[in-house]
């Protein structure tokens, strides 16, 4: 379609300063909305354990304490959701994947995608590019707090530039795989890859 | 990279212009829209569509909608709530007009999504207009054949914020295989026979199967009530595989 339709009538309602740093097709938010697919799952941090994995083969686990223990991050993002909302500012601590690969003594990644496996059944995945060099984490508090379990709890994963259905909860299982495979949204119709910025909402966009 | 490298191409989801055909008014803050698609491949009960609003300095806004209308009809219902300081949901209660030009695109969603060819049984709970999409599983299931076991529980704040009263009044009065609990949370009628207050764990026992029909279960509302139901659901024993779950709004308010 060339220009689309004028509606009348409509008009912003919206302060162009609060909509100059969002995506296209994004709306602000200060609350910060849940969104996935089935209940919330309730993990306690005891029977709790993260593995990262090369196709079928385990490259290493961590206990909460274990993983605890590693390197910690925090950072202040922006997240941008599918459903478009999008928050500012929001600060994140956790362990970044580029220290997670230093606990397994990789200095590359195996492998050119990951499948993040999740409780509940959920995957999503992602280009190992995507994840390097500061770009993502485990995310095991918001704001300074223990993630709650409706954001992820105990731990998410945290690509922000990505749409944030890429941010998946309940993180149990990483794994690297030598060639591309759709995760659970991917293959209902979403986008492979997501770029906010790109508008990559839903498969072909 | 060689040919084969490149990732399949799938056509983008086109927007499309829709004629605003009827407008009915559901209850005070509530409205539906019918509209008439330019063209329609079909969708699956529980999809959604985006619309897309476009301001005349250029600005846009887009925001997703349930498709309330089954499958078998050839116009689509959405169906709005006014949200007070909302950008979007004022626009198409006030000043969308039959005979607009709406823009919208989809269908969208591949899991909150049933047909009567994945059977029952199914136990649907809504919270205020979190019916829409669940009213499109109702209207296809109805227009089958097969007499699929169905219950819905609708969590709304008083009768007159019960979206399409009427037609899920008649719908449960001539169909023995579906159950209908109102459960009412501002409002406890007299004479009634609905649940007053919020859904507890008893009213979900007391219509929502047993664990051993393994029943599926689409629940959707407000970002609070589905959380609420859905970790009932599980502590009842129901499998989380069978849960469904699609949340509307901002958490907390
Ligand atoms: C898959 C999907 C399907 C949906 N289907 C429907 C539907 O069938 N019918 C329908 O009415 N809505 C539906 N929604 C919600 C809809 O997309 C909009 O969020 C809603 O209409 C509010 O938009 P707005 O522009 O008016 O408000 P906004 O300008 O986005 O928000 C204004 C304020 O209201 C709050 N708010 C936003 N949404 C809600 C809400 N749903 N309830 C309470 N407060 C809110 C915001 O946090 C903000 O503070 C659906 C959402 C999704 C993700």
């Amino acid at each position: 379609m060339d220009r689309p339709p004028v509606s009348r009538g409509f008009k912003s309602k919206r302060q162009a300063s609060e909509t100059a740093r969002l995506p296209p097709g994004q709306y602000l938010t200060t609350d910060f909305p849940v969104l996935s697919a089935g209940p919330t799952p309730e993990i306690r941090v005891a029977n709790w354990k993260i593995a990262l994995q090369l196709g079928g083969s385990l490259l290493g686990t961590w206990t909460w304490d274990e993983f605890e223990a590693l390197p910690q991050t925090t950072i202040t993002v922006d997240i941008h959701c599918v459903t478009k909302w999008t928050k500012l500012n929001t600060v994140w601590q956790g362990v970044s994947f580029d220290d997670l690969l230093k606990g397994v003594g990789l200095s590359e990644p195996p492998g050119a995608y990951i499948m993040a496996h999740c409780d509940g059944g959920y995957t999503t995945n992602l280009p190992v590019a995507d994840l390097v060099a500061e770009k993502a984490m485990i995310a095991t508090r918001y704001e300074g707090l223990p993630l709650a379990p409706a954001h992820g709890g105990p731990a998410r994963l945290l690509v922000p530039h990505l749409y944030f259905w890429k941010s998946a909860k309940w993180l149990r299982r990483l794994r690297f795989m030598a060639k591309d495979e759709p995760g659970f949204w991917e293959s209902r119709g979403y986008h492979n890859y997501g770029d906010p910025r790109r508008e990559q909402r839903y498969d072909g966009d | 990279m060689t040919a084969t490298d490149t990732p399949p191409q799938h056509p983008r989801i086109a927007w499309q212009t829709g004629r605003v055909r009827t407008i009915v008014a559901e209850t005070s803050r509530v409205k539906s829209i019918i509209l008439q698609p330019a063209s329609w491949s079909g969708h699956w009960p529980g999809q959604h569509v985006d619309i897309r609003l476009t301001a005349d300095d250029g600005y846009q806004a887009e925001r997703s909608y349930s498709i309330a209308s089954p499958p078998e009809e050839k116009l689509l219902t959405l169906t709005v709530e006014r949200i007070e300081d909302g950008e979007v949901s004022p626009y198409l209660l006030d000043e969308l007009r039959l005979g607009d030009a709406l823009e919208f695109r989809g269908p969208i969603g591949g899991h909150f999504i049933w047909s009567q060819t994945r059977g029952g049984p199914i136990c649907l709970v809504a919270g205020g207009t979190g019916i829409t999409p669940l009213m499109a599983m109702l209207r296809h299931r109805k227009r089958s054949l097969a007499h699929i076991p169905a219950s819905l529980i609708y969590s709304a704040r008083s009768l007159a914020d019960v979206i399409y009263r009427d037609e899920l009044d008649t719908m449960a009065r001539g169909d023995c295989d579906l159950r209908l609990v109102y459960a009412l949370t501002r409002e406890h009628p007299s004479n009634w026979n609905g649940h007053p207050g919020r859904v507890t764990e008893t009213l979900l026992v007391e219509n929502s199967f047993t664990p051993a029909q393994n029943p599926t279960f689409f629940v959707c509302g407000p970002t609070g009530f589905v959380e609420s139901i859905s970790s009932m659901l599980v502590k009842l024993g129901f499998d989380p595989f069978t849960i469904k779950t699609e949340r509307f709004g901002p958490s907390g308010g």
